[in-house]
């Protein structure tokens, strides 16, 4: 027999009492799924949670989003900079024209380049306000996933839109992406760790640094 | 059980006009064995206790472990055992159990049960009457009406005395280390004695707080709340 | 093979550890330890009980996360088959194994044949539990644990002794000299100078680990979840090493317990509000990855599911210990777990320490050996860990349960002692004239010591309890003789 079916069977046997074989209507889930938290102020509760991780939190208008990508790159001291497919040529040509070190992932940048670029540029697919979360899909403007990875500082656009209050609305709008395979990586504050003594040290692996510009 | 503890139980329960009747027959709730895995010992203790019990309109027992017991696992070991009869009587029975300051609070509707006891005192809530029989903040409800006390509040007070019953037997070093910490904090209030609403928490705290020389003393609820100014129930 | 170098740092082995009350007390024997798991459990429950209470609907979060989880454990066959199907549609090659040594092997065998001498790994619990580092070393394959607290532990020559943070029995001091002598021997040494300040030396860990990742070809995770609709794998991290090991190499092998599966993607919301509040005390961790198969042109372009069995459908197969599968792996139960603080993980002789493990361990591996008979009596039975499951295992009456089968086992060879006393405590309690007889006895004693406490004294069984802690003498009126005296007439 081989594995399969023996742990099949197993499984069978152990669950012999069993005898409603809709597993819905067996277990009946007391649980409203997607539903939104009663925020007053969506926006406000995303920006304290995320400032909350140790991050920085930035808003602007739309037009003001290319020079606030500039200026956090200034801020956070980075020489160099990756730009995925997809961002908006308007914030594009912004960084270009800052005189900045511009990488481009095509052709697709090895891992030792990508270790040493000092910073990444990305939009997301959604912000979470209760858990300070941003969710990114993979999607344009958003690179695959090593480059929002190995670059040290991740600044991070999110518009207002995207924003909404809790996880359970997250996942109801990631869903469709995530049916359709999307890779889905969320990020909430930078890299930390509380492995010694239980005391939270932002920075490990990952992005040590986390800007985030909302589009208000 | 410490005698002091059920003769303060009867005469508090008389000071407050009800009428108190011991069965003789009655024993214990078996929880020792059942918690100890010994399911077919302990079910002649069920059976006792519905014997004893059945016709009265409540059962109180000033412990909430035992009150825990025979509310949560008597009806379980019918169960186990096969004998629905029995399973329904004691599911009934323990329905009419009450916990000594569950009976106070919410049937007789008192809290301030006119007692009196000059001293400060610390209060432990032991694991079975908070997390399994879910007293709450009865007894501090009780505790806080008592004239002339001075509660203090016990650092780290729901964490475990260790006793465990057979826990400390089969796993004495851990035991008498979670009953150290426990008097560490007790004598940290300054207290003159510490109280709980079950007598075998204290008798671990106490045994240690007495091996130490710490001059604190243990004491139950129930003494403390039929202690008045006329009849001191500390021995 | 024997006279062979090692690859990585020889750890010590679980089977060296005797039964919980032997070991506790030699756990119990290191002051620094315990000061560190004071420290730590203090500080994480604080933390979790934080970001509990900022949830409105916390109680009805847990509920639907235990109904969720029981729906999957009923119906577990019908879920992994679907899940299996969704997985190879997506890309996924999935195995079957039906316990560790099989898990081990099919995970050795892929190796081999990508032909790789070593391979990054995010912390697993389900690959300690089936001691994988120590199988791929045997066959020429060095396995680098990446988190933080996993490689404090690989580099110590250590065990882990939680679930969460593996070297909570540690402090800085003690990392800090642990990444000082052992790092260079395994690649990039720790910086010149290190101080213990967590920030630098979660930084050494950094500069030491990425060598490593930039190189490997291979990785190794476990999984949280498994979304059976869509085949889609969830892992949860914090550091970073996670995202590298799931995004760098070509060839990811993911090892997972096969009650780790969800029906929807829609079931995650319950999970993802609880597990990192629970676990961390954080409103979320810092990343959570979540892949459905392979994705062209990013990522691992080969990916495997191992679905582990070792010994899960034994837990599954007793109604009464079910629910120990709905676990999620958080550790609340562990931080606040008293016995759990003063002896730390070690002592429970398996990966799994704490509540958790003293129930989950003797399901998983049976009653056969001494220290899984002992793990159910590992506990006061006080009853916080129940209140702390974010997914309401009832860990008191499995306990309890598990404790009956203890017994039955026990007695089911010969007659106990133990049996023996509970009989006859069994009798004296079945009426109140048996009560009465034993009350003489004790009253007899009691006129006989006279004084108020008694010290310590070689009484069986009792010895030990009264070498710490004093008793009062048993009363020399019972309240049976109270009664009849002052009320005998109602």
């Amino acid at each position: 027999m081989s594995a399969r079916e023996e742990v099949l069977r197993r499984i069978r046997r152990a669950t012999k009492d069993v005898t409603e074989p809709d597993p819905a209507l067996d277990v009946p889930v007391d649980w409203t799924y997607g539903r939104a938290l009663d925020t007053p102020d969506v926006l406000a509760d995303f920006v304290e949670k995320v400032e909350d991780y140790k991050a920085t939190v930035v808003r602007v208008d739309e037009a003001g989003v290319g020079q606030a990508i500039v200026d956090a790159l200034a801020e956070l001291g980075a020489m160099s900079t990756v730009l995925p497919d997809g961002l908006p040529s308007q914030w594009d040509e912004t960084v270009v024209d800052s005189g900045i070190a511009v990488h481009r992932d095509h052709p697709e940048l090895s891992r030792a380049e990508l270790n040493v670029i000092d910073a990444v540029v990305t939009t997301a697919a959604v912000g979470m306000a209760d858990s300070g979360t941003i969710a990114l899909d993979h999607g344009e403007g958003q690179g695959r996933r090593a480059l929002t990875l190995l670059p040290d500082r991740h600044i991070c656009v999110v518009r207002s839109d995207q924003v909404v209050s809790d996880v359970p609305e997250g996942i109801a709008r990631l869903a469709p992406g995530i049916r359709s395979r999307r890779p889905v990586t969320w990020v909430s504050g930078g890299s930390a760790t509380s492995d010694i003594e239980l005391i939270r040290v932002e920075g490990v692996h990952g992005p040590r640094r986390l800007w985030v510009i909302l589009v208000d | 059980m410490k005698p002091s503890i059920p003769i303060a139980t009867v005469k508090l329960l008389e000071r407050l006009g009800c009428t108190v009747s011991y069965p003789e027959k009655q024993t214990c709730c078996g929880q020792i064995m059942t918690n100890t895995g010994y399911y077919k010992e302990a079910l002649p203790t069920v059976r006792n206790y519905v014997d004893s019990f059945e016709d009265y309109d409540y059962i109180v027992g000033p412990s909430g472990s035992c009150v825990g017991s025979v509310r949560e696992q008597h009806a379980m070991l019918a169960h186990r055992a096969g004998d629905g009869g029995l399973e329904e009587a004691a599911t009934a029975v323990a329905g009419r159990t009450y916990e000594l300051t569950e009976f106070l609070v919410d049937v007789l509707g008192v809290t301030d049960v006119g007692a009196y006891f000059p001293h400060r005192v610390t209060y432990h809530p032991t694991c079975h009457s908070m997390r399994i029989t879910k007293v709450g903040d009865r007894p501090l409800q009780l505790l806080r009406a008592v004239r002339g006390i001075d509660l203090v509040e016990l650092p780290m007070a729901d964490q475990c005395c260790g006793f465990g019953g057979t826990f400390s037997v089969k796993n004495p070093d851990v035991s008498i280390a979670m009953a150290s910490d426990k008097a560490r904090h007790v004598r940290s209030t300054d207290a003159e004695y510490l109280v709980a609403g079950d007598q075998a928490c204290l008798m671990n705290i106490g045994g240690i707080l007495h091996r130490q020389r710490s001059g604190i003393h243990t004491i139950h609820i129930a003494e403390i709340l039929a202690s008045t100014e006329k009849e001191v129930s500390v021995a | 093979m024997s006279t062979r170098e090692r690859l990585t740092p020889e750890p010590p082995s679980w089977l060296g550890i005797p039964p919980f009350p032997e070991a506790a007390k030699a756990e119990l024997g290191k002051a620094q330890q315990r000061k560190n798991l004071r420290h730590a459990t203090a500080t994480i429950r604080t933390k979790r009980a934080i970001r509990a209470a900022e949830v409105d609907n916390w109680e009805e979060l847990r509920t639907a996360a235990a109904q969720i989880k029981d729906r999957v454990g009923r119906h577990l066959d019908h879920y992994l088959v679907q899940a299996e199907k969704a997985m190879t549609e997506a890309g996924i090659t999935v195995h079957w194994a039906r316990d560790g040594d099989e898990a081990n092997r099919i995970v050795g065998e892929i190796a081999k044949a990508k032909g790789v001498d070593e391979v990054v790994k995010i912390k697993s619990m389900v690959t300690q539990e089936t001691d994988l580092n120590e199988h791929l070393e045997e066959i020429g394959i060095a396995a680098w644990e990446t988190d933080l607290a996993e490689l404090i532990v690989q580099l110590g020559h250590d065990l882990p002794s939680h679930i969460l943070v593996p070297a909570i029995h540690r402090n800085r001091s003690e990392e800090r000299e642990i990444f000082t002598t052992e790092m260079g021997r395994y690649g990039t040494p720790a910086p010149e100078g290190l101080s213990d300040e967590p920030a630098e030396l979660a930084a050494a860990a950094r500069t030491h680990l990425r060598e490593k990742f930039l190189r490997a070809k291979m990785a190794i995770s476990g999984g949280n979840f498994i979304v059976a609709e869509t085949g889609t794998l969830v892992i949860v991290e914090s550091e970073g090493n996670g995202r590298m090991c799931l995004t760098l190499p070509e060839t990811l092998v993911s090892v997972v317990g096969i009650e780790k599966i969800l029906p929807t993607v829609e079931d995650l919301e319950v999970f993802l509000k609880l597990l990192p509040r629970s676990s961390t005390g954080e409103r979320m961790n810092p990343y959570n990855s979540f892949w459905t198969g392979v994705t062209p042109g990013d990522g691992p372009q080969d990916l495997h599911v191992v679905l582990l069995d070792n010994g899960r459908t034994n837990v599954l197969a007793d109604p009464e210990g079910r629910a120990t599968l709905r676990c999620i792996r958080c550790s609340a139960c562990l931080n606040i777990c008293p016995v759990y603080e003063r002896v730390g993980g070690h002592a429970y002789g398996s990966p799994y320490p704490g509540p958790i493990g003293a129930i989950l361990g003797p399901q998983l591996r049976g009653l056969d050996e001494a220290r899984d008979r002992a793990l159910p009596y590992a506990s006061t039975l006080c009853g916080a860990c129940n209140e702390v499951c974010p997914v309401k295992i009832p860990f008191t009456d499995i306990l309890v349960h598990l404790r009956h089968k203890v017994a039955e086992y026990k007695t089911s060879k010969h007659p106990t002692v133990e049996q023996g006393l509970m009989k006859g405590a069994g009798w004296v309690m079945s009426d109140g004239r048996h009560l009465a007889l034993a009350q003489r006895a004790s009253r007899t004693a009691g006129l006989l010591v006279k004084g108020r406490w008694l010290g310590p004294m070689p009484i069986p069984l009792a010895g030990r309890w009264l070498q710490a802690r004093d008793v009062e003498a048993p009363p020399t009126e019972t309240f049976r003789q109270w009664w009849k005296k002052n009320r005998g007439d109602k």
